[in-house]
């Protein structure tokens, strides 16, 4: 059975932990032989959906946590994003890019999550969270079962 | 990060470097309206991204919040410095589709003045 290879941190809705998730992620990541460009995409997707927990989940709030937990298993990498904030009232419209509630923003984070990613779920439900799940596959095969 | 402004006739010349996330969003916004605010001349905006290493949609948001501050009064915003990485998340984000790209400052400040 192939070994599986998890991380999994959790960190409080501020704003200076999107770069920690970001590279953590990345760094998890670079076990795989993914390229640095795939792996910068991997920073935006990640970084696209902690601000997205920090912003709309936590409505700017410190005082939430946010849960990034990331695994290996053979050449995919899956990564969830997690937040027990306000939730999405409407998935539909929050997923159609170029959506925000906000005029300063741009309302594209799950576009870039979509185009980062191989895959995309989101799961929310209002007033109890929301669970972004991404996957992403190496095209290049890993050295060892669970990573490099 | 960090952020450099010139003011340089009726262009605004404004050097960012570093990652501009949701972390700097607020202060680069700030920091930008107070430029804006000080400098009511200011027509058009230069934004160079030489020094950027990393960029997502918080700080394209900054940038377009800014062009729909100056365009109202006909301004235009211009993009110089992108490295690779850093263009492909501006293009994508479509801002490539109403600001113009130059290959250097002198020229996108020809334009700009």
């Amino acid at each position: 059975m192939e070994p599986v290879n998890r991380m999994r941190v959790e960190f409080t809705s501020l704003p200076a932990n999107v770069a920690f998730a970001r590279v953590a992620a990345a760094a998890f990541a670079s076990q795989l032989d993914f390229t640095l460009n795939d792996l910068e995409e991997i920073k935006v997707a990640v970084s696209e959906a902690v601000t997205n927990a920090i912003v709309h989940g936590y409505e700017n709030s410190a005082g939430g946590t946010v849960v990034l937990a990331v695994e290996i298993r053979k050449n995919t990498l899956k990564i969830v994003v997690e937040d027990t904030g306000k939730g999405i009232e409407d998935m539909e419209k929050a997923l159609q890019p170029a959506y925000s509630t906000d005029p300063e923003r741009m309302g594209l984070g799950f576009a870039f999550m979509q185009s980062f990613s191989d895959s995309l779920k989101v799961e929310s439900k209002p007033n109890a969270g929301t669970r972004v799940t991404m996957t992403k596959v190496c095209a290049r095969k890993a050295s060892s079962p669970a990573g490099r | 990060m960090e952020l450099q402004v010139e003011i340089k006739g009726g262009a605004m010349l404004v050097r960012l470097a570093g990652e501009i996330d949701l972390a700097v969003a607020d202060t680069l916004r700030t920091s930008l309206e107070e430029e804006l605010d000080r400098n009511p001349g200011v027509r058009n905006i230069v934004i160079n991204l030489g020094g950027v290493r990393y960029i997502d949609s918080s700080g394209l948001g900054v940038l377009l919040g800014r062009y729909r501050r100056i365009s109202g009064d006909g301004g235009r915003m211009f993009i110089v410095g992108a490295s690779p990485q850093v263009r492909r998340i501006v293009e994508m984000s479509g801002l490539l589709n109403i600001m113009q790209e130059f290959p250097s400052e002198a020229d996108a400040l020809n334009h700009a003045g």
